[in-house]
């Protein structure tokens, strides 16, 4: 059996006692909270399932399904962002142009264009398609919001398949195993900062920000991620100490994703990103803290374990 | 034929209009229901019937048809496919001086055949920057006409987004259907006007505007 298949047995066996469990408490003590874990638990399962038939598909589906993603979390973006009608025609270059090109160019492996397209490329027509129109009013704020949506929906969501074209030695055929790592680790950060938090949480992180989120729950959650992290170097390339750095990295840049991500909510007025997942909110709400770990994880990877750059 | 073929294209508009706004409908203040209803809501769009309409479950929508004017939906034969075939609107002229049939009459036997109705009670679509215009008298004499109908205000958010005027191509936004709780009926005119007026702009999330 390959790494790949323990992990997503483990992954089904820890969702079916999760699920099990749910609905015991649900038949025990029914509440709007075990209600809205059992719907977090079937979201969970389809977000596996995806997952793991993209995996078992190959590079095209990861792509497509990433692409899915993309479309969704710009869509929730864009929604709350503060462009007028006449950015139309650039939000719909961003939808119909931007966002298939960039996946387009990942999945023909073109490093050298992909990395760069949308901080430079779409950052620069961006405003000029909005430009032609004439309309001055909140010209800045519009256009920034654009390019921010583009960054975070499509450009840092698209670092996950990326790990496909990474060519490292000794690990060749194996790159899958890094996408799980990521989101493996990325998620249960989540999780167990929540977990920690409920359990022991006193003191309160960031009040105006995120007001469930607590010291305890956050030195807890990335202390165990990071250890996970450690115990799970088999699937990676890495010894288990350079296994523990990379999960403490992804924790940390989760978490801060969640916090800059919830400070544009407030700011914006909005709890949640969207309602499309039961349970979870939007895509966006779910991805929040991988678009900031992923990118990191990915050239901390390619810049230390690529043999020729 | 053309029955299933409009039945098929009612399914595809649905269908569209969901993978670009991925609807939501709020049941804020009522069920859905068969009961005999009039949905009046804020009109931003030409698409706004159809995506109140897809945010009603399929049982209902069936019985449940737009009001709409007679001058733009039977100018060509696409559009009056689209607009009697397809969405079985109920038409009506909007000009008093050249109209042969009641419009208020028109809505009142829809209803007697079973049918809910979506009107939107502003009598154009609003693209003036205000957040609503005042509604025209027709929604009175309608529920005066028939006041065993349920007023159920409705609230349509973000769709002048997906495709503003003279703009092609729809671009994707989320939107919401609110829907309220059922209007009661006033005999007083203005008083009427102004609750059901307030009952829809009430159901506006109000998040800020960009």
């Amino acid at each position: 059996m390959s790494e790949l298949h323990i992990l997503f047995t483990g992954l089904l066996v820890l969702l079916l006692i999760a699920t099990i469990v749910a609905h015991m408490m649900n038949k025990r003590r029914p509440s709007p909270s075990v209600d809205n874990l059992i719907a977090r638990i079937n979201a969970w399962w389809i977000m596996v399932l995806a997952l793991a038939f993209a995996f078992a598909l190959g590079r095209t589906a990861m792509v497509l399904l990433f692409a899915f993603a993309s479309f969704n979390a710009l869509r929730e973006f864009v929604t709350i962002a503060a462009t007028r009608r006449e950015d139309h025609l650039a939000v719909a270059a961003a939808f119909f142009v931007i966002l298939p090109l960039q996946y387009y160019m990942i999945w023909m492996d073109w490093y050298g264009m992909f990395s760069i397209f949308i901080p430079v490329y779409a950052f620069l027509l961006m405003p000029i398609v909005a430009v032609l129109k004439g309309e001055t009013q909140d010209f800045l704020v519009r256009i920034a919001s654009l390019q921010w949506a583009l960054m975070i929906a499509v450009y840092c969501v698209s670092y996950v398949p990326v790990f496909l074209s990474l060519d490292i030695p000794g690990f060749e055929g194996k790159n899958l195993l890094l996408i799980a790592f990521l989101i493996l680790i990325v998620q249960l950060s989540d999780v167990l900062q929540y977990v920690w938090g409920k359990a022991i949480g006193r003191h309160k992180i960031a009040p105006r920000l995120s007001p469930s989120k607590t010291v305890e729950g956050f030195l807890g959650g990335v202390i165990s991620a990071t250890l996970i992290g450690a115990a799970m170097f088999w699937i990676t390339p890495f010894s288990p100490w350079q296994a523990g750095l990379m999960a403490l990295g992804i924790s940390l840049m989760g978490f801060f994703g969640g916090l800059v991500m919830s400070a544009i909510k407030r700011d914006r007025g909005v709890k949640d990103w969207g309602d499309t997942i039961a349970g979870h909110g939007g895509f966006l709400d779910r991805l929040d803290s991988l678009v900031f770990a992923a990118p990191l994880f990915f050239h901390l990877t390619r810049f230390f374990w690529m043999t020729n750059l | 034929m053309k029955r299933l073929l409009a039945h098929i294209i009612a399914g595809a508009i649905v269908i569209f209009a969901r993978v670009i706004t991925a609807v939501r409908a709020d049941w804020k203040g009522v069920a859905p229901a068969p009961t005999r209803r009039v949905y009046f809501a804020n009109h931003t769009s030409n698409a706004d019937f159809i995506l109140l309409w897809a945010a009603i479950p399929p049982q209902f929508r069936r019985h449940t048809r737009p009001v709409a004017a007679a001058d733009y939906w039977l100018k060509t034969k696409f559009r009056s496919f689209i607009g009697q075939d397809v969405v079985r609107g109920v038409l009506i002229d909007r000009n008093p001086e050249t109209r042969s049939e009641d419009p208020v009459a028109q809505m009142a036997e829809a209803t007697d055949a079973g049918a809910s109705l979506i009107i939107f009670p502003e009598g154009q679509r609003n693209m003036t920057g205000e957040t609503l215009l005042p509604f025209k008298t027709g929604l009175f004499h309608l529920a005066t006409a028939r006041p065993a109908l349920e007023l159920v205000p409705v609230w349509i958010e973000n769709l002048n987004r997906v495709m503003p005027k003279g703009e092609i191509i729809p671009v994707p936004f989320l939107c919401t259907v609110t829907f309220g709780a059922p209007l009661a009926y006033s005999p007083d005119k203005a008083r009427f006007l102004q609750a059901a007026y307030d009952a829809v702009l009430a159901l506006k999330p109000d998040m800020r505007d960009g």
